[in-house]
């Protein structure tokens, strides 16, 4: 190391060998504000473009699927006679001659199908499904999944083991065919019970075939919920052992809820948001080999099921679904991930 | 006299970050002679290891040399070529990281990974190459070594590993040993052990060594000279034994008051530096240190204080100095 | 190894058993037999189908029948497929499976690896950008939508390929691609995600200190670790493959296994339910445990109890 003696470039005075004051040294120090988790994470999903635009278009695909079929003067079942295999924009016969005589005849903005009903109105109510569909099954998803893997974590030791080895045994259970079973034999028995038990006759207000798909999700996908809160409990518990150890007093119970649902509350967040789109995934393929909600419901896998069978003369047909059906799932993968990158960076993969 | 091995001038480095130029480096200036052992002790965040990667050209793209130049052995270090720095790398320079747990990789044996960097740098052949491999590992003290050649990373405890990462960096016979915090990860015991093989090897091996630490007590015993870091710059510089009986930079006065001491009681054994480190995206115009320096003056604030010669070979960047040859000069005048 | 290895098919035997059960108790749950559908048989004539297939006897006993016959290796006979025994069928409609699910594995993994090295070798540039769009887009993309996008272009527009059948290689070239969309996607993002986790760890930092080369910083470290997500994703891939084939060879109508299941059930094909769902379920679970084995050869760490 050489020194320099390089002649300095200012004139030096007493005065600058005077004892700086506090606050002068102070003002050296740019304080970096403290933020809390929430609100840093938020402003962190705020800047996130790509989620910001995914959460504004999963509102409005609600606003579609949930408020327009309101005002919308078509309904889903109705068969107008005569209108039957329409083109997007086209009106029939009977309709131009309404027109004709001065009527207002509503557009069918996307045709109707073979049956003559109107393709828009069913589409809003195949996205209602599917919204319905993924949400519900999610929120099951996580209710059981967290109170068992709370319960496991929480009592640990042989309740632990037994609980765990139940997960690990459904685990192996190949899903999708128990999926496929029950779907098709669920259906009687709560049929029956919709039919003979008065309290339950609600079932069929919201409709077998969905009460079954909710059914099923939550009974076979509650176990990946399960194992990530049981881990999170775990190391909560390992934590939070000491500190209370220390602080004498406090049950380690009351901590442990507390914060639980501080602490976990972001991996709990992304993983329900990233279980909607496998849910809405699973229904649609469901109901493409037809064992989805029943007709004359529809949904976007039996409209696209359906196109199919017109495909050589109504290709169109198959787009308004499939498009549909792909925008929900991106955006609530979009939303996910941008959740994931905003409250829990540590859960990345 | 022996050769000078590493020139350092002047160099500024810079990281171009999303949130802007990182300053890490200041206008260091280090030169190391053959057989010398140099340390460099600053705390966290300070440029420590930014300094040592340089030399290696290790650091990612997004640090770049923005002034000054590297001469290492011979070589510019500034103007090579990935290609030819690649030849550098591990051969006539090498360097032991802070964390074995993290440096091998997990997948493939200790034998595997040392005999990789001799077969690269030399002719061996394979059965060459592991029976060098197996003599490395008795050099640095790990027993049965034939039998550790075909083991996994993850199953040596990380004492073994930082030794494996000895033998890895001794492979090839550098000029150049650079040890960055080789022991900060390990346990204490472990810690002495490490230590006291490094001072074996030195002795043994005669190469040069950078000795990378956050505590002034570890360099005590190996290193000729010592220089002290903060916030990308070299605020003192100069032989051990001046550093540890006359330090005249504020913050090494600070850092050896943190040096445990055994004969004290245990309530007063650390006392540690008061007060945040530096922003290094918005340095403060004047001495780094002021912020926290019990001694600071209204100078410190405006202007960075210039090196001043104490001793032969200790320079220190501190305005109390300074203070000193303007007040002397003041009573001349 | 060896014990592990006798442990998990254990496990997987009671696993095969547990699902055997469920789907017999599931079976009888659902109302009509497999002869009803059949232009209504009289009763008498129902009567006596009904006792030659055993299905008069109580169901505990069918179910202990069914058992024995099927540790002895024999799945019976199809109740619809006349003269057809269940195992013929399930052969047949396995190697035209595995056929499809094992070309579209095969070309998700030799594509869906590649493109995320490249992503993440050229992070943040326009290369990294188009791949990560895609993959992303990729993955909300049922295959069923896939598949009959294929058609309409390649069939419905440009009448270039056959929309059913699989009796040349141009058969192929649509199911393939549909079943293989959805997870080369998603291995690209997998692929990328781990290759830049890789990237960042130390000892990619070793070897590079060593004096390595790119070319085998990236091959010999990097690869090797950031391909084991992608091994453990096998074993949910190749069970999706076989859901994916369910909706592909409904689409396309190729006889395969996923069409004999799913019509199995729709006829209440009893002896075929069970068939094709044991079979389908050992197929899954061995595929994992062939899987986690494979895991632990990539990688050292990882114990098998
Ligand atoms: N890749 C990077 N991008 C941006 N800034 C970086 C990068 N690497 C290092 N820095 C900055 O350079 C400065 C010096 O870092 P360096 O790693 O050399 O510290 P150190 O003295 O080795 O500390 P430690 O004792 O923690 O290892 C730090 O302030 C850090 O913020
Ligand atoms: S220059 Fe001033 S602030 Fe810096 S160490 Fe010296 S006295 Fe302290
Ligand atoms: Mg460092």
């Amino acid at each position: 190391m050489k020194e320099k003696k390089n002649p300095l470039s200012f004139q030096l005075d007493v005065s600058d060998f005077l004892p700086a004051n506090k606050e002068e040294k102070e003002s050296l120090v740019i304080m970096r504000e403290s933020v809390s988790f929430w609100r840093d994470g938020l402003r962190r999903f705020e800047k996130n473009k790509i989620a910001m635009t995914s959460f504004i278009i999963i509102i409005l695909v609600f606003i579609f699927a949930f408020v327009m079929p309101q005002f919308y003067p078509y309904s889903y079942e109705q068969q107008i006679r005569g209108s039957e295999n329409l083109a997007p924009m086209a009106y029939s016969e009977p309709e131009l001659a309404l027109k004709a005589a001065g009527e207002k005849v509503f557009p069918h903005i996307l045709g109707t199908d073979s049956l003559g009903r109107d393709t828009m109105i069913r589409l809003m109510m195949g996205s209602r499904i599917s919204l319905l569909v993924g949400l519900v099954a999610s929120i099951l998803v996580l209710l059981i999944g967290s109170i068992y893997g709370t319960v496991a974590g929480y009592f640990g030791g042989k309740v632990d083991l037994f609980m765990m080895r139940i997960v690990d045994i459904i685990y192996t259970v190949p899903d999708i065919l128990i999926i496929i079973l029950l779907m098709v034999t669920l259906k009687y028995p709560l049929k029956d019970l919709a039919e003979t038990v008065p309290a339950f006759s609600w079932i069929n207000v919201i409709g077998v075939g969905l009460i079954c798909i909710f059914i099923v999700f939550s009974l076979l996908y509650w176990v990946g919920m399960a194992r990530i809160v049981r881990s999170q409990v775990l190391t909560l518990k390992e934590q939070e052992y000491v500190t209370a150890a220390r602080a004498l007093g406090a049950g380690s119970g009351r901590i442990i809820r507390k914060h639980l649902l501080t602490n976990s509350m972001g991996t709990l967040i992304v993983t329900t948001t990233l279980q909607i789109p496998s849910a809405i995934f699973t229904e649609s393929f469901l109901s493409f080999i037809g064992i989805g909600v029943a007709a004359p419901m529809p949904s976007l896998g039996s409209m696209a099921s359906t196109a199919i069978d017109g495909i050589y003369s109504y290709p169109y047909r198959l787009l308004a679904p499939a498009l549909m059906i792909s925008l929900i799932i991106l955006s609530f993968n979009l939303l996910g991930d941008g959740l994931r990158d905003a409250f829990d960076p540590k859960l990345k993969n | 006299m022996s050769e000078l091995l590493l020139n350092i001038q002047n160099e500024r480095l810079s990281f171009f970050t999303p949130a802007g130029e990182v300053k890490a480096l200041n206008d260091i200036s280090i030169q190391m002679y053959e057989g010398d052992v140099l340390g460099i002790v600053g705390e966290s965040g300070s440029g420590k290891s930014v300094t040592a990667y340089s030399i290696m050209q290790l650091l990612p793209h997004t640090g770049r040399i923005i002034g000054g130049t590297i001469d290492f052995n011979g070589h510019r270090i500034n103007d090579m070529t990935e290609q030819n720095m690649r030849k550098i790398r591990g051969n006539e320079v090498s360097i032991i990281f802070q964390d074995p747990m993290t440096s091998l990789n997990p997948v493939y044996t200790i034998g595997n990974q040392i005999c990789e960097v001799i077969k690269l740098h030399t002719n061996k052949n394979k059965k060459q190459a592991l029976e060098r491999a197996e003599e490395l590992l008795s050099l640095v003290g790990i027993n049965e070594p034939r039998k550790r050649l075909k083991q996994y990373p993850h199953e040596l405890s990380g004492g073994m590993r930082q030794r494996v990462m000895i033998a890895i960096a001794l492979a090839c016979e550098p000029k150049l040993l650079i040890a960055d915090e080789p022991t900060t990860a390990l346990d204490v015991t472990i810690q002495a052990q490490i230590l006291e093989l490094m001072i074996d090897l030195k002795e043994q091996l005669g190469m040069s060594i950078i000795m990378i630490t956050h505590d002034l007590g570890i360099v005590a015993n190996m290193c000729q000279k010592i220089a002290v870091m903060y916030a990308g710059k070299i605020v003192e510089y100069g032989p051990v034994d001046e550093i540890f009986y006359n330090p005249q930079h504020e913050y090494t006065k600070g850092l050896l008051r943190s040096i445990p001491k055994l004969s004290e009681k245990e309530h007063n054994r650390l006392v540690p530096i008061e007060g945040t480190p530096v922003d290094m995206l918005n340095p403060p115009k004047g001495c780094p240190f002021a912020p926290r320096c019990d001694s600071c003056m209204k100078i410190c604030l405006r202007e960075m204080p210039q090196y001043t010669t104490i001793n032969d070979g200790h320079l220190s960047a501190c305005w109390l100095l300074q203070k000193k040859e303007f007040m002397q000069g003041g009573e001349e005048n | 190894m060896v014990r592990y290895i006798a442990k998990r098919v254990l496990l997987s035997v009671f696993t095969l058993w547990l699902v055997a059960t469920i789907t017999f108790a599931l079976m009888f749950m659902v109302p009509g037999g497999p002869f009803l559908a059949e232009k209504t048989p009289s009763a008498a004539t129902l009567e006596a189908l009904n006792q030659k297939y055993g299905l008069d006897q109580p169901k505990i006993v069918q179910y202990r029948n069914y058992m024995v016959k099927f540790i002895q290796g024999d799945m019976g006979v199809s109740l619809k497929q006349r003269g057809r025994t269940v195992s013929q069928i399930i052969s047949t409609g396995f190697k035209v499976s595995a056929k499809i699910g094992g070309l579209s594995i095969l070309i998700a993994v030799l594509i869906g690896v590649p493109l995320g090295c490249i992503a993440a070798l050229n992070r943040g540039k326009w290369l990294d950008n188009v791949i990560i769009v895609v993959a992303t887009c990729g993955i909300a993309v049922p295959s069923f939508v896939v598949a009959t996008i294929l058609m309409i272009i390649f069939s419905v527009k440009l009448g270039i390929l056959p929309t059913y059948g699989l009796t040349s290689w141009q058969h192929y070239l649509m199911p393939v691609a549909a079943l293989a969309f959805y997870p080369t996607a998603y291995i690209s993002r997998l692929m990328r995600s781990s290759m830049l986790e890789v990237l960042g760890q130390d000892y990619m930092r070793t070897a590079r200190a060593k004096g390595l080369s790119q070319f085998w910083m990236l091959f010999k470290h990097a690869l090797r670790n950031a391909i084991l997500p992608v091994v453990t994703y096998l074993g949910p891939l190749i069970a999706y493959t076989l859901t994916g084939s369910f909706v592909v060879e409904k689409i396309f109508t190729i006889p395969g296994l996923g069409n004999a299941f799913i019509s199995s059930i729709l006829n209440r094909d009893y002896t075929m339910i069970m068939g094709t769902t044991i079979f389908l379920a050992a197929l899954i679970i061995l595929m994992n445990l062939v899987v986690d084995v494979a895991y632990k050869i990539i990688d050292p760490r990882i114990k098998l109890k």
